[in-house]
């Protein structure tokens, strides 16, 4: 399961820098478009970032994070991640938190125990469900948090790419 | 798949049930005493009937204006606060949601704590919780209080001291790995308690089981889908709409090995008939909420039951929704009425106000269907329930293609469908009063866009597979709720009064003429029969909980717990999309958010002398 174990080698190497606790900040600047592979968009550091065009079409990945998102995060993060009363607002988490940050955090999950208000995230790291879609999660919601995205369903996406239908398959398939 | 192999082994290995015959009831005379008398509110539901009526009639429709704050308790607890606190006599249980903390208050003595039982349990329950982390409540029987933890421990304490008497898990996995939680109400019935299981969105095959209320030890377990000896079901005997349902009706509404994480979890209120001796329950929604995926009518999710208070064996069933494509559960309470005349003749009904938008009375004897009505007119998803006893369709809805998932399809985002999952009404309960023959009823007035797609099942994960977006119910009044009254002889609401959110606090009805409720902006509110304000008060935070009564050295009091969360707290925390849509009477749809804060926070109320 190629993607799976990319993902996990990228999150066990760089959780150790995300503890150090470097203060990250992500905006509109950082999130410009350096390259496209396919469909798929990168910044200049080579992260996934997003593309919106003037009349407001989305990339594909945005589009498919939306929607991946809105089904299995909302239920705690509230829609299109504006938070709910017991789990942050990810529009705004995603302004101070890195790719590899957010990659660790979706695949290990994260524990909070406060007293009376306890809160905790579930490792989402063998649930096909989610990350055999995590960089569309990741890219929708920077979009949100950096890229003017507004709430609700993105009304124009570009069409899938052959290359999202072919990791779709062999991730979700494998 | 190894998964299934699992889940196949945990089928078997809890099959084995033993019969206990009926007797031992002694303990339930003494609990149907304390319910019986109004100065107590024994059980979560108010009585047996969950009619949710108290007879106490010193606060009237007339003094309530005056109704002050008397004292107040916070549980110290974050998070949502659903169901409400038990009185005995002199004293006060409270309970609190995740980590489950429960305080015996001394009624005596300002509410001095008697005693606190807080659990030790294993976090990782906490996120498999879909819905923030709630409990419905306690119960009591026998001398103990009877705890029903979110990691799903059934802990009897004793009521004086607090301290275990016997413990027992009701899931096989008690750290979430299988994604089962415990969040209901317990029911105490005769000799035994009854709870039930959630997880509906974690592919959790539901159950309903009854342990011995002495010794914890597990008397029967009637399981939502499978084979019929697992369900509980006579091929022959059992019925739905009048007619045997026949073999293995639990597997063969399903492809293949579905059933198995099929969902039909147990989560909402259970109501009890001591004169037919049948307890009654609906069944939560299929899983996954993709419908192409899961062919078949899905039995037994969706699913009005009665089953035999001492062997849980199914008198009769009904499948509201076959094959759910909305999420539309069915676990709303099932409210008990006697002498509704329907049709010119009394009968002793079943009233129960579903998510998917009707309202069903039955005869709660023989499952017969007596009516069938939306009770939010914006409920679009079918015409009307199928009520020509002759048609081949009867008792199934007539779903409108336009507003069906399965009908468009996977990766179609199927658009206006009415209500939204959280259903026209979700378990908050509603209340019935006997004097005015009505049904006072919290509702949701939100639609939705669904899109469903293919998802892969896997133990402990969320197994959801659509994509939602609510919003207020268009071309309405703009609000998210209505507070209504409802004949159910008729099928029609009566008044209806709209809320700015979804009402979502338990009502209470009573003999002075008044009925309660809370709203999620933190008001408790005092009506009267015809729907008119009488009284609010803000209390500190949004109102999820069910409004209770009780009397204390000649003074009668109403209690609520404050704290926002639940679903409530999900969708509209931070509001719902289309914030624009629909502004109207109520006045422009915002945030709550922008109204109140979390906190957990009993408030009790009384008219000063």
């Amino acid at each position: 399961m190629p993607i799976r174990m990319t993902l996990l080698a990228v999150t066990a190497g760089l959780a150790l820098v995300a503890g150090l606790g470097s203060a990250y900040a992500d905006d509109k600047a950082a999130a410009a478009v350096a390259s496209d592979e396919n469909g798929k968009y990168a910044d200049k550091d080579g992260n996934p970032t997003f593309k919106i065009k003037e009349d407001g079409t989305v990339d594909w990945y945005t589009y498919s994070g939306f929607r991946r998102f809105n089904s299995d995060c909302f239920v705690c993060h509230g829609a299109d991640g504006a938070g709910s009363s017991f789990a942050p607002a990810l529009a705004d988490s995603l302004k101070t938190m890195s790719y590899a940050d957010f990659l660790s955090t979706v695949a290990e999950g994260r524990k909070n125990l406060k007293n009376g208000n306890d809160k905790v995230m579930p490792a989402f790291g063998n649930n096909k469900n989610v990350y055999c879609y995590m960089d569309d999660l990741y890219v929708y919601l920077r979009a949100r948090a950096v890229g003017d995205l507004p709430r609700g369903r993105p009304a124009k996406h570009e069409d899938k790419p052959p290359a999202a239908k072919e990791a779709e398959a062999s991730c979700m398939g494998g | 798949m190894r998964v299934h192999k699992n889940l196949i082994g945990i089928a078997l290995a809890t099959t084995a049930m033993t019969f206990s015959l009926a007797g031992g009831a002694l303990a339930n005379d003494d609990l149907q005493g304390l319910i019986s008398d109004s100065k107590n509110w024994a059980i979560q539901t108010g009585d047996y009937a969950n009619t949710r009526y108290s007879k106490l009639n010193k606060i009237t429709a007339d003094n309530v204006k005056n109704l002050q704050v008397a004292w107040t308790f916070s549980t110290g607890v974050l998070r949502g606060h659903e169901g409400g606190p038990l009185i005995v006599g002199d004293v006060m249980y409270v309970h609190a949601p995740y980590p489950n903390t429960v305080f015996a208050l001394d009624l005596n003595n300002d509410g001095k704590i008697l005693w606190k039982y807080e659990p030790k349990q294993d976090a990782n329950v906490i996120p498999i919780m879909c819905c923030d982390t709630v409990n419905r409540g306690v119960a009591y029987g026998d001398g103990k209080i009877f705890l029903y933890q979110a990691d799903t421990t059934l802990v009897a304490l004793d009521a004086k001291t607090g301290k275990p008497v016997w413990s027992v898990k009701n899931a096989e996995a008690s750290d979430g790995s299988k994604g089962e939680s415990g969040t209901s109400a317990p029911m105490v019935v005769k000799d035994k308690v009854i709870v039930g299981i959630s997880g509906g969105e974690f592919g959790v095959r539901g159950a309903l089981t009854a342990y011995d209320m002495k010794d914890g030890k597990q008397a029967w377990r009637a399981w939502s889908m499978g084979s019929d000896k697992e369900t509980l079901i006579d091929p022959e005997k059992t019925t739905q709409l009048g007619k045997p349902v026949g073999k293995d009706s639990g597997t063969n509404t399903w492809e293949g090995d579905q059933w198995k994480t099929g969902g039909g979890t147990t989560w909402g209120w259970y109501s009890y008939d001591p004169k037919l001796n049948l307890i009654y329950y609906g069944t939560g929604n299929p899983s996954t909420w993709n419908p192409s995926q899961r062919p078949g009518d899905n039995k037994w999710s969706m699913t009005i039951m009665a089953r035999d208070a001492d062997t849980g064996m199914a008198k009769w069933l009904y499948q509201m929704t076959p094959h759910d494509e909305w999420d539309y559960d069915g676990i709303n309470e099932m409210i008990l009425a006697d002498g509704i005349e329907v049709g010119g003749k009394p009968r002793d009904v079943l009233v129960h106000f579903d998510r998917n938008g009707f309202a069903y009375t039955m005869d709660r004897a023989t499952g017969e269907l007596l009516v069938a009505k939306k009770y939010d007119p914006a409920v679009n998803w079918a015409t009307e329930v199928d009520m020509d006893k002759d048609s081949k369709t009867y008792g199934r809805p007539k779903v409108v293609d336009k507003y069906s998932t399965q009908a468009q399809g996977e990766d179609v985002n199927t658009t206006g469908i009415c209500p939204a999952a959280l259903g026209t009404k979700d378990q908050q309960p509603a209340a019935y009063s006997p004097k005015t023959k009505l049904f006072y009823v919290p509702t949701n007035h939100v639609c939705m866009d669904y899109e469903p797609y293919k998802v892969s099942y896997t133990a402990g994960q969320p197994y959801v597979g659509a994509t939602l977006s609510m919003y207020p119910a268009p071309n309405s009044h703009g609000g998210m709720g209505n507070f209504i009254a409802w004949d159910a002889a008729k099928g029609e609401i009566v008044w209806s009064k709209p809320e700015q959110f979804s009402v979502w606090s338990g009502a209470l009805a009573t003999d002075g003429d008044v009925v309660f409720y809370g709203t999620l902006e933190g008001y408790l509110k005092a009506v009267d029969k015809d729907g008119k304000e009488l009284y609010k008060f803000k209390t500190p935070s949004g109102i999820i909980g069910n409004v209770t009564t009780y009397e204390h050295k000649g003074k009668q009091y109403v209690a609520v717990l404050s704290g926002v969360g639940g679903w409530a707290g999900i969708g509209l925390a931070a509001g719902l999309t289309k914030p624009n849509e629909g502004l109207g009477a109520v006045g422009g749809y915002a945030a709550l958010s922008d109204y109140t804060a979390l906190g957990g926070q009993l408030t009790v109320f009384a008219v000063p002398e």
